[in-house]
């Protein structure tokens, strides 16, 4: 072996980049990145499945039934005045069952029948056509009592009212359909946002905690600075997410080119569908910087998985209530819920990518990744200071000192 | 405290007075090491003696309470990382990565270009007999494979100075006696190298300087020969005769066992003693000389108690 070493040692950014290239490399050719591949399809999967079930419970709900109990007559002139509405007004007039054709002088309880839950009955008309009486729930009263007396107003004129054709035209979009869509966007991008930062920083955790178990962390500590295997393990992730986004973004766009469809059809962002796209991979890298350095100190600080796992917990539930918050600004922009959020580092992220699809101001960005940025360099830097103190804190450990174990790390000195 | 390391005008590594505490534990204690570049240097003493913490310290993966050290010339040895093979006690390595690889991984975290590790790493290994796994995965090695392939990583940039915790643990017989070949040459090639043991037969074969280390404290570093020094060489002499007037020359500790007289070797050396041997007809049968072992300057230095923990601490495979 022959070799001009070079007195020194690796720079901070050359000695990440050979940490960041072991793993990326390591983690692109794991069966665990073809998980991480498919990992978005699991919520879509579950989304969707929550939608179609959620719509097909509401379709049905909607799809409820009135009930008529009137005296023959009545009923058979409601009826017939209901089937000439809905033939002009369409689903707005709802599809009546006829429960009873009543005697002069009885009495018929409409109680009992809704009480009773039978069928899709969720109202009964009683009592006369100049005098309808509705029993049900109260959202249904509010529902259906115009409709009632629409209908027994034509019922007892004895003949169909006839209304004048309304000629229509079509808009692409209108401002409430706009808000509408932007406001969906906005939610999409938090989740997409939330899910993938979720995701990247259990991975970079699971990555140092396999780490220290194999006992390479040792190894490293002798050979680099410890902030250098900080940052490498950082980027190595945040390039496997990039290299993840591009796959599915070109999965994406070419499902939408095999649809014939495009982003046009879409709400359109409030900044516009390529400074969206701009935005919402800034917006991630910083999210997923901040909460990864967390969760990297959190791995430095905790001796095994079981701990590891104790640690991240409160973390994780942290953010899910950060992540409602953010989830709630986007309905109060402007207010101090949506400042509160866009100052918060951890919740800043996913705030300003809403308000990319909400708003077309483009100067609260800058500003904002400029917090970020701060927030960045700073939650790096301490974690970084933590990480290399805490990961090979070496020593045994004494009775009195037990409860502090979790945050004690390392190997015991054995020599 | 001995140094005896005068005629050396360059260290390799220079340690004054080095402290460590954990919570309440005194690790460390006040260590001085003066290591001659070039040299094997071995670092002597039980299990929990502070020597792995003594390393890290020298390093600089952990830095001292209190206490200088100097290592090639620089204060900060993270500094001079590049010059520096480091192998840890607890080996560690990426099981998923193919051997060469990950001997090129070591020598990119100390400056060598990857390809160039890679060429090494497989040339390391075919010429320390592994060729045929020079592409397996770590996880399919065995664990005495697994542990040269990380000495080959340590090695694998050419360093100045190695550092080896524990180096032989956990090896065969065969493997250790390969690794004592293996430092050898590193030493003649004018690397230095420094490694902890509890086996006191590695640090006899190997080390032109030990440091004897028991409960965080050194109290001897310098040559191995200084250190056997410390107990007087052993006479052994058997003679025909069993009484007479020689019985005068012998000291008055002479211990007798079996036929022979042992007694330490007289201040005054061995001629008068062999004149009046002659003189008073004691039938001289055989007289010899024994420096006394490692081991026995290690209880003489250390004390019973260490020399009873480092046994503890031997197992038989590694006692070669």
């Amino acid at each position: 072996m022959s070799m001009g070493t070079q007195a020194g040692r690796l720079s901070l950014w050359h000695a990440a980049f050979v940490i960041a290239r072991r793993d990326f490399t390591a983690i692109l050719f794991s069966r665990a990145f073809i998980f991480f591949l498919l990992g978005p399809l699991f919520p879509l999967g579950v989304a969707a499945l929550a939608g179609g079930i959620g719509a097909q419970i509401q379709s049905e709900a909607l799809a409820a039934d009135v009930g008529i109990a009137m005296q023959a007559e009545d009923t058979d002139a409601f009826i017939q005045a209901r089937d000439g509405l809905a033939a002009q007004v369409g689903p707005a007039i709802p599809p009546v069952v006829v429960l009873e054709r009543l005697e002069p002088g009885e009495i018929f309880d409409a109680q009992d029948v809704l009480e009773g839950g039978e069928g899709r009955i969720a109202a009964v008309v009683t009592g006369t056509l100049a005098a309808p009486e509705l029993t049900a729930p109260q959202g249904n009263l509010a529902r259906w009592s115009g409709t009632i007396a629409l209908i027994s107003a034509t019922a007892q004129r004895g003949e169909a009212a006839t209304y004048p054709h309304v000629a229509t035209h079509s808009v692409s979009t209108s401002g409430a359909s706009e808000n509408r869509g932007r406001y969906q966007t906005a939610q999409g991008g938090q989740i997409l946002l939330f899910l993938l930062i979720m995701l990247l920083a259990s991975m970079v955790l699971s990555n140092l905690v396999e780490e220290k178990g194999n006992k390479i962390i040792e190894i490293l500590a002798a050979a680099v600075p410890m902030n250098a295997v900080f940052m490498g393990k950082l980027l190595a992730m945040l390039g496997i997410s990039i290299f993840g986004i591009m796959v599915w973004g070109s999965v994406g766009t070419g499902l939408l080119a095999l649809g014939e469809r495009s982003l046009s059809e879409f709400a359109n962002p409030g900044v516009g569908w390529p400074m969206f796209f701009a935005l919402g991979a800034i917006y991630f890298a910083m999210g997923y910087l901040l909460l990864g350095s967390i969760f990297l100190t959190i791995g430095s600080m905790a001796p095994t998985v079981r701990d590891v796992q104790t640690m991240a917990m409160p973390v994780t539930m942290a953010q899910v209530v950060v992540f409602f918050l953010a989830n709630m600004a986007v309905t109060r922009m402007g207010t101090w819920i949506e400042y509160a959020g866009i100052m918060f580092p951890l919740s800043s992220p996913f705030v300003m990518v809403a308000r990319g699809a909400m708003d077309e101001a483009l100067w609260p960005h800058l500003l904002a990744i400029a917090w970020q940025i701060v927030c960045v360099v700073i939650f790096v830097r301490v974690g970084s200071s933590l990480f290399r103190r805490k990961v090979m804190k070496s020593g045994p450990q004494t009775t009195r000192r037990k409860g502090l174990a979790l945050f004690r790390i390392g190997s015991k000195t054995t020599g | 405290m001995d140094i005896a390391t005068s005629d050396i005008t360059e260290l390799a590594i220079e340690a004054r007075g080095l402290v460590k505490r954990f919570d309440e534990t005194l690790a460390v204690d006040g260590v001085d090491i003066s290591v001659p570049r070039g040299s094997i240097y071995g670092i002597l003493g039980p299990n929990g003696a502070g020597k792995t913490t003594t390393l890290r310290m020298l390093l600089g993966i952990i830095d001292p309470d209190s206490g200088t050290r100097r290592v090639l010339g620089h204060d900060n040895p993270q500094d001079i990382a590049r010059l520096i093979g480091y192998l840890p006690e607890e080996r560690g390595l990426y099981p998923a990565m193919k051997a060469y690889e990950a001997i090129a991984f070591m020598g990119a975290l100390r400056g060598l270009p990857l390809p160039q590790g890679r060429e090494r790493g497989r040339k390391l290994m075919e010429d320390h007999g592994l060729g045929h796994a020079v592409d397996r995965q770590i996880r399919k090695l065995s664990k005495g494979m697994a542990q040269i392939v990380q000495l080959l990583g340590t090695l694998v940039h050419d360093p100045q100075l190695v550092v080896l915790d524990e180096p032989f643990s956990g090896l065969d017989a065969i493997n250790q006696g390969k690794l004592e070949v293996l430092i050898r040459s590193l030493a003649d090639r004018g690397t230095t190298v420094i490694f902890s043991t509890h086996v006191i037969s590695h640090a006899e074969r190997l080390c032109e300087n030990i440091a004897i280390i028991a409960g965080g404290k050194v109290p001897f570093a310098g040559r191995v020969d200084v250190a056997r020094d410390r107990i007087p060489a052993q006479v052994r002499l058997e003679t025909s005769a069993s009484e007479g007037p020689w019985r005068h020359a012998l000291p008055p500790d002479t211990r007798r066992i079996g036929q022979f007289w042992n007694f330490p070797l007289p201040e005054s050396g061995i001629e008068p003693l062999l004149r009046a041997l002659i003189d008073g007809d004691a039938g001289i049968l055989s007289l010899s000389i024994e420096r006394a072992g490692l081991h026995d300057a290690f209880v003489a230095i250390a004390g019973e108690a260490a020399a009873a923990e480092l046994a503890k601490n031997t197992p038989s495979e590694e006692a070669a």
